[in-house]
């Protein structure tokens, strides 16, 4: 039967482990530090909201050309269009024209939600591929 | 029969290329329904693995449209985050090389050291303090002295001296609190190789150093790839009558070997369009004048993922993937119609 001081260390070191779960917990979460200026309409945007400006902070032509090829796939849209109005500054502009039927963050919404949806395509057949293991593993040797 | 170039073909002359933007989008053909659909890609989309190892990979992507391919090839080189030495405490530097240069040339050596159990440094807080989720520390000692058993005559500083050379290899890992569980073998160098610093007798380096996660938007140190790269499928059409005889050797000589065969009627064929490099040479004879047609897929990309070290390709690229997602998805998250 364990001593009474045994029973105290075991708990406190509970207790510590307790506390360092918090600790990660806390850390993990704090990592998406996101800017609630990140996205922003600009001014202009037409009143019925079918056309609007968007100013996206911290985002390139990573995202900007793909966001604008998928959204110019929405047969709903009419014009989409992006720019980095200045390389010195971290923010690029999205434009979307619609026919009328959606709204421009309808738009950019769907286009958002295409994008997730096409890099899980990709992901789930590339994971597929590497995990068939009929692949070389040498660089082939022209002869 | 006229030859009619496929729609996801960009055609190569001899002095430009043409249709090289995608043209697979509504209303751009009428009567045609070119809308997104999920389904319409997932049975388009294929992946083909070429070759994968530790460091280097080739690996095709066909059926998408260059605009996502370059945003995977970007995410690669510029926004995964891997860990790099980032701040150097000289306690003594008695070698040639300064401090500064020393300190850069630390920096530069890519590790081996999975970034997915490092949490973000906060470079910007002041009064952030490192703490073993956030910081590898290391250390480089070497102190140089006459090796008093060098063999007689000899010139070579390596056998004049101990430590002459300083590499990658002698950077000593310390694990701090949590560490040893996610490096249980430890941190060093990708490649233990690297050559830091000479020195001569007398001379001694002493520091300790810390990494810290980062991307290589920040600096090229924190990219995870050496190279990340892609090219568009080439294509060789042999147009009209086959390409025989004597013709047919000149024709496979205008290409790099493997790429044309001469088959049992003695016609040039195409064998294998991937292996050319597309240098033209073919435009240049008028004999093949309206006989071939070059282009490129614009369709199929293929990869080139080389690894630093840290992270293997095939990861490098699922990452670039997941990160793509996760932009898309913080975007979302943003309720804009209010």
């Amino acid at each position: 039967m364990p001593s009474k001081k045994q029973e105290v260390e075991v708990s406190e070191a509970v207790e510590i482990a307790d506390q360092e779960m918090v600790d990660t917990e806390a850390l993990e979460e704090e990592i998406p530090v996101i800017d609630s200026n990140k996205i922003q309409i600009l001014p202009g945007a037409s009143e019925d909201g079918t056309a609007a400006s968007f100013r996206i902070l911290q985002e390139d032509h990573t995202l900007g050309n793909a966001l604008r090829y998928i959204i110019m796939k929405n047969p709903e849209v009419e014009f989409c269009g992006y720019s980095i109005p200045h390389p010195s500054e971290a923010a690029m502009n999205l434009r979307i024209q619609t026919y009328g039927e959606i709204t421009a963050v309808q738009a950019l919404e769907k286009g958002l939600d295409d994008l997730v949806d096409l890099c899980n395509v990709i992901e789930s057949e590339f994971k597929e591929a590497i995990s068939k293991k009929d692949y070389e593993t040498s660089q082939p040797i022209d002869n | 029969m006229a030859y009619t170039k496929p729609r996801n073909r960009v055609g190569i002359e001899h002095d430009r290329v043409t249709d090289v933007s995608s043209t697979d989008f509504p209303g751009y053909y009428p009567g045609e329904d070119h809308s997104w659909s999920i389904e319409k890609f997932k049975n388009h989309f294929k992946v083909h693995i070429e070759y994968l190892n530790e460091l280097n990979s080739e690996f095709d992507l066909i059926g998408v449209d260059p605009s996502i391919a370059n945003a995977f090839r970007r995410i690669m080189i510029s926004e995964i985050p891997t860990l790099a030495i980032e701040y150097v405490y000289i306690e003594n530097n008695t070698s040639i090389i300064q401090d500064e240069v020393l300190a850069h040339r630390l920096g530069l050596i890519p590790l081996k050291a999975n970034p997915d159990y490092m949490h973000w440094f906060k470079k910007d807080d002041p009064e952030f303090e490192p703490t073993d989720y956030d910081t590898l520390v290391l250390h480089l000692s070497a102190k140089c002295t006459v090796n008093p058993n060098a063999p007689e005559g000899t010139t070579d500083p390596k056998m004049l001296y101990n430590n002459a050379h300083v590499y990658a290899r002698d950077i000593v890992y310390e694990p701090q609190g949590h560490q040893t569980e996610w490096y249980p073998d430890g941190v060093t160098a990708a490649n233990p190789d690297i050559l830091i610093a000479k020195l001569r007798p007398g001379q001694e380096i002493d520091l300790s150093m810390h990494c810290i996660l980062g991307i290589g938007q920040d600096h090229a140190k924190f990219s995870p790839v050496a190279t990340a790269s892609y090219r568009l499928l080439p294509t060789i059409d042999i147009i009209g009558e086959p390409i025989t005889g004597e013709l047919a050797s000149k024709f496979k000589s205008c290409f790099p070997k493997g790429v044309v065969a001469i088959n049992s009627k003695g016609e040039a064929v195409v064998k294998d369009a991937r292996k050319d490099t597309v240098s033209r040479e073919v435009l240049r004879h008028p004999e093949f004048e309206g006989r071939v047609k070059l282009g490129r897929q614009r369709d199929h990309f293929i990869y080139c993922v080389e690894s630093t070290g840290a992270i293997p390709p095939d990861q490098i690229f699922l990452k670039s993937v997941q990160l793509l997602k996760k932009k898309c998805e913080i975007l979302r998250k943003f309720n804009l119609s209010a």
